[in-house]
């Protein structure tokens, strides 16, 4: 029987469009017809219409029931042609990333040659459920057999703390507390001090802002809604403006605040992977290569380990499989979930008590040369529509490779439940 | 869209009231679901009578019979109960004298005629005629046809005339299957000319005519345009469905649905000559069909019309589709044996109160095809125009309800068409049998009163 061996992937194109603060532009838009929109943007752009393609992959986060087949539904109205198989994938903040990685793997194993990694998030139209027990009582009444069962049941619904519906929250279920007293603990135990994340998120709101000026995004980001741009960009942020802001998350000594942090964010992504030849035939040009990916997860209860700490791990893991060094990279792309994650995950490698005691390894990976971290903006800037944070990062990437002729970048995204996703890209 | 008299005469009391009252009784016309799957004559029971002296006789009797019709001749010695085809053969028809024909051939039928029944007379083109007597005897029969198609429009039955010179016969075949069939459910007392400028396909195939072609049609998201693509698609047609942006989501619904080409480009734009070819070519490796049928309107009386309101219609209804048409054809996109169809208007063929602008770009089309047909007819491509009239769609559904009754009504078969009834005929125009009709306009009005 015949076995392939693996491929190179070629990430082909991008596109996302503008990301929209929590409840602004696309307040009344789903994540059904953000994900639509946007995989026809990118069907229109690389003129994939009709296009029978090896898969497409994405999801969603906060996601209602109703749009449990959210990614084939979407291909469904998305010009692509019909036959194009889809589904859904979830890993937090990671997700975008991760489909990537699972559209990439099958395009290296011969079992694609082509596919759409994407995500869509919106946190203006997130599920709101009912009162568990009530829900209980529900699905009892629909299973009753006999007219005096449904009725018993009925009877038993009817308590006043039943009316009050259940909003998500952005908790970790496991230990209550929130992404951000999570992060705030983390920054607390490497000492990562309130100026120092408040530099990094100036920095990101003036490198997204002069990469809109160059004219970098005019290609990634399609006009949508009324916006070319994030809305919650910033480009006249000052240090002063920013060091005025109340911490969010700790009144007393707490650093992380609404303004070094990411927001609460709508928005879509979706990236195009293809073998060389699909790329070649199709007269697209590679934009870069995807070299290989790193997952892990670290046990966060008691604060064993800090929530957004696992890229620390996957990260070591994956500059030994390739071997590389954490300086062999001409761009990082940190995610920044919070300024003060970025800063630990830069701290535990520059750490050598972090890297011999956590890592296992004889000493540390060593400092990064800051002027290659998140050129082109982050998340603080940019905001983080979870699902579509992964796609938005591997298109810019890609670009900046692309224009740059060569180089090698480095990804690296932190997700709730303690995990992380990591990736390589090449040019 | 409901027509609630139509809905009021199919039930036996609202019948009744209807008659009390006096108001038009418009009888449910009968339409065919899904594509060309079968011989479209099928199970028809046929009359073919004529005129001594004709010479389409003998084509129309070989061209029923492929359709699948029954046929019975006048001169036998069959009793035909119900007749659902009349076809007649006015060629002979020359002299005043030789017209008495028309009379007696079609008023011993009359009261045979089924519901729905399909009319086609068949005449020699007046200016072909060897005489100023024989054209004007032609002519006649025109007045004849018109006229019979309002005594019978009640019934459903629709009544055409095809004026065919002798070297035309050969394309007789290819129409007849549309015109006497229940496809033809809203195209009545309308003149077709036949003529031999594009050659009649080598082999045509009655059924799934359109597999293989590629076909383009403007305006696809909504109303009439979609159901022009669900029409094609049924009969075998690849889709490109092109829509401006703001029709986004329509359009791609139209398109998953049929299995087409999404395309957001609007036909007035600069570059969308451009952009088409290059779609085209890139994507279906040309195009077979073309169907115009965006449109827009900007209704004003010209004492309060802006110039935007004027030159918007212009650009989008006329000016795009000859900008189209030029850079499909100076690229090879088009190929040959195409079908090219324009969609005009009844407010083109009468005028309109407050659409002077709009009528005069749908009015232009009618000399556009006119023009256009010779230029095209020797790479086999046949371009006519369609013109429909009263029409459910969303843009009538906006008609104040007392100019939409009165709309719905003026017609020989008192009541308002479908999108579908459109797109049958388009899809037919489309057709490789269609290749004796080119420079036409042919309306889908149900013999609307104006502009007849």
């Amino acid at each position: 029987m015949k076995q392939t061996s693996p491929r190179r992937v070629a990430i082909v194109g991008a596109k996302r469009i503008p990301f929209a603060r929590s409840n602004t532009t696309y307040a009344h838009l789903s994540n059904k017809t953000l994900l639509t929109d946007t995989l026809r943007g990118l069907v229109e752009h690389y003129n994939l219409q009709g296009d029978l393609l090896g898969e497409v992959v994405g999801g969603a986060v906060m996601k209602h029931a109703r749009d449990w087949n959210l990614v084939r539904e979407c291909v469904l109205s998305s010009g692509l042609h019909p036959n194009t198989p889809a589904y859904d994938i979830q890993q937090a903040c990671g997700t975008g990333l991760e489909a990537t990685i699972a559209v990439a793997n099958k395009i290296a194993l011969g079992q694609i040659d082509v596919g759409i990694a994407c995500g869509s998030d919106t946190t203006s139209d997130v599920p709101v459920a009912i009162h568990p027990q009530l829900q209980r009582i529900l699905m009892d009444i629909n299973g009753a057999k006999s007219m005096t069962g449904r009725v018993k049941g009925l009877l038993r619904a009817i308590r006043p703390q039943y009316l009050m519906p259940e909003f998500p929250v952005n908790a970790e279920p496991r230990s209550g507390k929130s992404m951000g007293q999570h992060a705030e603990i983390t920054a607390q135990r490497f000492g990562i001090g309130r100026e120092e994340q408040d530099a990094l998120a100036l920095m990101s709101h003036r490198n997204l802002a002069a990469a809109y000026e160059a004219g970098f995004y005019e290609d990634l980001v399609m006009p949508y809604g009324g916006l070319d741009s994030d809305n919650n960009l910033r480009p006249d942020s000052t240090p002063e403006k920013l060091a005025k802001l109340p911490p969010a998350f700790d009144r007393k000594a707490g650093t992380i605040t609404a303004a070094n942090a990411s927001p609460l964010t709508d928005g879509a992504s979706a990236v195009l992977l293809a073998t060389e030849e699909w790329a070649q035939q199709h007269d697209l040009p590679v934009l870069a290569w995807f070299v290989g990916a790193e997952t892990a997860a670290v046990d966060f209860i008691d604060e064993r380990e800090g929530l957004l700490m696992a890229p620390a791990y996957a990260v070591p893991r994956l500059l030994k499989r390739h071997g590389v060094k954490l300086q062999d990279f001409d761009y990082y792309e940190i995610h920044e979930a919070f300024a003060a994650v970025v800063l630990c995950t830069l701290a535990a490698w520059d750490s050598a008590e972090f890297c011999r005691d956590k890592l296992g390894l004889s000493h540390a990976l060593g400092a990064i040369d800051r002027s290659r971290l998140n050129v082109k903006g982050g998340a603080v800037a940019a905001g983080h529509p979870f699902a579509a944070t992964g796609g938005r990062v591997v298109g810019t990437l890609a670009k900046i490779l692309s224009e740059a002729g060569r180089g090698r970048g480095l990804i690296s995204i932190c997700a709730a439940g303690g995990q992380g996703v990591t990736a390589i890209l090449e040019r | 869209m409901s027509d609630f008299l139509l809905e009021l005469a199919s039930h036996p009391l609202g019948a009744r009231l209807i008659k009390t009252l006096g108001l038009p009784k418009p009888i449910t016309l009968a339409r065919v679901k899904g594509g060309i799957l079968a011989p479209p004559l099928q199970g028809k029971m046929a009359l073919l009578a004529g005129a001594a002296g004709g010479y389409a006789e003998e084509c129309l009797h070989a061209a029923l019979l492929r359709a699948g019709a029954t046929v019975a001749k006048v001169d036998s010695d069959d009793v035909v109960q119900r007749l659902d085809i009349l076809v007649f053969d006015a060629t002979g028809c020359t002299s005043p004298a030789a017209l008495r024909a028309l009379y007696e051939g079609f008023h011993a039928q009359m009261r045979r005629l089924a519901q729905n029944a399909r009319i086609l007379i068949v005449a020699n083109e007046p200016s072909r005629a060897s005489d100023p007597v024989a054209a004007a005897s032609a002519r006649a029969i025109e007045g004849f046809m018109r006229s019979l198609a309002k005594e019978v429009g009640r019934q459903g039955v629709c009544v055409n005339l095809a004026y065919a010179p002798h070297d035309a016969l050969g394309q007789l075949g290819g129409l007849l299957g549309f015109f006497v069939g229940e496809r033809a459910s809203y195209v009545t007392g309308q003149v077709v000319h036949v003529d031999n400028r594009v050659a009649a396909p080598m082999v045509s195939t009655q059924i799934q005519p359109l597999a293989g072609k590629v076909a383009l049609v403007t305006g696809a998201a909504r109303g009439i345009g979609q159901a022009i693509v669900q029409r094609l698609a049924e009969d075998g047609a690849r889709l490109v469905c092109l829509d401006v942006d703001t029709a986004r989501d329509p359009l791609y619904e139209t398109a998953a649905r049929w299995n087409g080409l999404p395309l957001v480009v609007d036909v007035a734009s600069a570059g969308a000559g451009a952009v088409l070819t290059k779609f085209l070519m890139q994507k279906t490796q040309g195009v077979d069909i073309v169907v115009h049928n965006a449109g827009i309107t900007r209704d004003k009386t010209l004492a309060n019309m802006k110039p935007a309101q004027w030159d918007r219609v212009m650009a989008v209804n006329f000016a795009a589709i000859v900008a189209i048409d030029e850079a499909l054809q100076h690229g090879g996109v088009l190929h040959d044996d195409g079908r090219v169809v324009c969609l005009s208007s009844i407010s083109g063929v009468a005028g309109n109160y407050g659409q002077s602008n709009y009528a005069a770009s749908k009015a232009a089309l009618i000399g556009y095809v006119a023009a256009r047909a010779s230029m095209l007819a020797e790479r086999g491509i046949a371009i006519n125009a369609v013109a429909p009239g009263f029409i459910e769609t969303p843009m009538t559904q906006k008609i104040p309800p007392l100019a939409r009754e009165l709309g719905r009504r003026i017609n020989s078969l008192s009541q308002a068409g479908q999108p579908r009834d459109v797109a049958e005929l388009v899809c037919f125009l489309a057709s490789p049998g269609a290749s004796g009709i080119t420079g036409n306009t042919l309306r889908v009005c149900g013999q609307a009163m104006m502009g007849a």
